[in-house]
């Protein structure tokens, strides 16, 4: 069985190539389970996990909870917006009553960058990390390399455009950091404003769109947050999505087949036109029901389950 | 006349008149009162210190003692017992308690605490701005009258440009020195360390060097169009430091100062420690870029000395996340050991250079007695054993605040005792 070494999954940083390919490998043997009359191996049972989630999400969350569900796990779901965080608790007071009824997993989503580390710090359990502020992602960037191996049948060599909002995205740092360690070619895009001091020396960076799709295997296009608009970063939404969203004329400088990925929720005719993202080179499903399966992976190696057993 | 004391066998480094030789030191009266070889006078208390560095006592010019106000995270007691065991025999504490020292009253007050804690020497700075509102100008003569000896809004930077002219300009009047902490508030807005490579790793919010650099180019040009004397506080960039050299090679009078923390770690601290809230101060740690010109900037003279900013908070206000936890770290007690190990040691500064910046610089930036151990002067001493090595272990620090990024750190070379007004107020066993 493929073997995973670290405790927690804080990152794709940290990670080993073999690790990467390790739990992307697993993902694949456990996909099929998810394809049987019953969805459902008791490889995780026994094992309890605490989904603690201080920002609101429904795809991140309700994919760990399949994805928990089906390995067996018993699972236990807290929405921290709307819980004792209101009434002053700080996290390492929720983390440690938590841990008082001994979980196995702490799955965490949380505002802050750096939150996981903190809790994987104060905590005996195994924690994975959800999504921290506009730190990293990585269950994200693993199901977006599943789903473009699914596709390619590899990662090596691909051209993948990243293109948005690089500055407050978490997806594109988990991203660039496992297509780096898998040798694929990223290329970044996104208004000035919006690129993060440094990135270049991570990845070429560009601010023409055009550029950035020439020639793309595949294109990952990032959510704009319509907040940021009071942070000034561009004039106007019309603006953004002339100059920097997906239209179907651009995408005609991509390569045949281009792969369109996006990690939801998307806005509509802002970072990307609707026949895109609708449209028949659209994986943007597809990496939704890739994500349960890239999750159980992720699961099973932390927890160090029994064999998949039919 | 009152009994002495006589420090002997030691070798004495002071700077101010240019002495580093085996010398006796004898106080008394609470003021040096000869400095040679072999004193033998018959009323004094001998106390040995053969084979360790007699200094004039420290002076930190930048702490935080949080008294009147927030006394959970550090009281004039406990942060002048801390001062001394760091080896500082005086420290100025800045004005940002609740209520602000922006009043006679509120120095009378710290005085009279500082006077019953019996320890350090504290020197109050008073507010620049009523409340440190950044509005009305504070009363500099009362507040010079009642025991301040410079006015600051640290950590609320003096933004209107305007209201720092005049501070600069009035303040002539009653020869204080505006100390600013510069940053450009809407450019350092939700920022957690500085900006660059790193905050971009951790997806954290930065703060672009401009910001400090830009305030410090305004301050010294403040200080030029008025003759007011500026005291830049915690110069952490190049750009900063570029600034106040530019500055005093035109005869402006500004002053500066550096931090242990910005000489020797850079941001790449906030991801080796993972987010540790340790690493979290403002200013930011910086590149090494910048680190590297704060530390030429220290042995070109730009710099004059070195102050700890030492800004102690409660366990609860830095247990949390990175971004709601409070920014400052405490530093009384590893700066002198630090400075040792990693500036002396390492031969970046000579013995005496360090000693002038924590002594004899501090005074002269701020008018201060002390500084020296000429005849006279106040028998302010720092005994230093060079050899001593110690690990820097926060649960035993004296100071309510234990958060530093130095924790673990293993040093060589340590104050062992210091002295104020004559008197031991603290001493290592050996």
């Amino acid at each position: 069985m493929t073997r995973f070494s670290g405790r927690h999954l804080l990152g794709i940083e940290p990670l080993e190539p073999a690790d990467i390919s390790a739990l992307l490998d697993t993902a694949e043997t456990l996909r099929e389970v998810l394809t049987r009359p019953i969805k459902k191996v008791p490889t995780l049972r026994g094992k309890t996990i605490v989904n603690l989630f201080y920002e609101a999400s429904t795809r991140t969350r309700s994919s760990f909870e399949m994805a928990e569900k089906a390995l067996s796990a018993d699972t236990l779901s807290i929405s921290m917006a709307t819980a004792s965080v209101q009434k002053g608790e700080t996290l390492l007071d929720t983390a440690r009553n938590i841990e008082a009824m001994q979980p196995d997993m702490i799955v965490m989503r949380h505002s802050s960058s750096g939150a996981p580390h903190f809790l994987s710090r104060n905590c005996r359990s195994a924690v994975v990390n959800a999504g921290d502020g506009a730190h990293e992602h990585p269950t994200q960037a693993l199901l977006d390399a599943f789903t473009l191996r699914q596709k390619r049948g590899r990662l090596q060599g691909l051209r993948v455009a990243i293109i948005g909002d690089l500055l407050h995205s978490r997806v594109m740092r988990s991203n660039l950091w496992l297509l780096k360690k898998m040798k694929a070619d990223v290329i970044l895009c996104g208004p000035p404003t919006l690129v993060p001091p440094g990135i270049e020396s991570l990845a070429p960076c560009t601010f023409r769109i055009d550029e950035a799709i020439e020639g793309a295997d595949a294109v990952m296009m990032l959510r704009i947050q319509l907040e940021r608009m009071s942070g000034g970063f561009f004039p106007s939404l019309r603006e953004y999505h002339q100059r920097f969203g997906l239209t179907e004329a651009r995408m005609k400088r991509a390569k045949n087949n281009v792969l369109i990925m996006h990690p939801g929720p998307i806005n509509r005719g802002v970072e990307i036109a609707s026949e895109v993202a609708d449209g028949p080179y659209s994986v943007i499903l597809d990496q939704v029901t890739n994500g349960v399966a890239v999750r159980m992976a992720v699961l099973f190696l932390l927890l160090g389950g029994s064999e998949v057993a039919s | 006349m009152s009994r002495g004391v006589l420090l002997k066998g030691g070798r004495v480094v002071d700077p101010s008149q240019g002495v580093d030789a085996s010398l006796d030191l004898l106080l008394r009266d609470g003021a040096v009162a000869a400095l040679g070889e072999n004193l033998a006078p018959d009323d004094a208390d001998i106390v040995d210190i053969a084979g360790l560095v007699a200094c004039p006592g420290f002076i930190d010019i930048h702490v935080h003692l949080r008294e009147p106000g927030y006394e959970e995270k550090e009281t004039i007691a406990t942060g002048t017992r801390a001062a001394a065991a760091g080896g500082f025999a005086s420290v100025c504490c800045m004005p940002n308690t609740n209520p602000v020292n922006d009043q006679a009253g509120i120095t009378r007050f710290i005085l009279e605490r500082a006077a019953a804690a019996d320890c350090a020497r504290v020197y109050p700075i008073g507010a620049v701005t009523k409340g440190s509102r950044g509005e009305e100008l504070a009363e500099y003569g009362d507040l010079r009258d009642a025991g301040c000896v410079a006015v600051s809004d640290d950590g609320r930077p003096v933004s209107d440009a305007r209201l720092m002219r005049r501070a600069l300009d009035y303040a002539r009047a009653f020869d204080l020195t505006i100390i600013d902490h510069c940053e450009d508030p809407r450019l350092s807005e939700k920022a957690l360390m500085n900006e660059g490579a790193v905050s971009t790793l951790l997806g954290l919010s930065g703060v672009p060097w401009v910001s400090e650099a830009m305030m410090v180019e305004r301050d010294v040009l403040l200080a030029e169009l008025t003759g007011g004397k500026a005291h830049i506080a915690h110069v952490s960039t190049a750009s900063a430091v570029d600034a106040v050299r530019r500055g005093k090679a035109r005869g402006v009078r500004v002053t500066a100062e550096a931090t242990p923390h910005h000489l020797l770690l850079t941001d790449q601290a906030v991801k080796d420690l993972e987010y540790d809230t340790s690493t979290k101060m403002n200013p930011p740690l910086r590149c090494d870029a910048d680190r590297r010109a704060v530390i030429e900037g220290l042995r070109d003279g730009t710099i004059d000395c070195i102050a700890t900013d030492h800004a102690p908070h409660t366990i609860d206000d830095k247990m949390i996340e990175f971004d709601q936890a409070a920014f400052g770290i405490v530093g009384l007690e590893t700066a002198v050991s630090l400075c040792l190990d990693r500036l002396v040691r390492t031969d970046m500064i000579t013995l005496g250079r360090l000693v002038d910046l924590f002594a004899g610089a501090p005074a002269r930036v701020l008018c201060l007695p002390g500084g020296t151990l000429k005849p006279g002067a106040p028998a302010d001493v720092t005994v230093l054993d060079l050899d001593r090595s110690v690990t820097v272990e926060p649960s035993r620090f004296l100071s309510k605040g234990r958060c530093t990024p130095f924790a673990g750190w293993n040093l060589k070379g340590a104050p062992v005792m210091t002295i104020v007004g004559g008197k031991i107020v603290f001493s290592v066993d050996r």
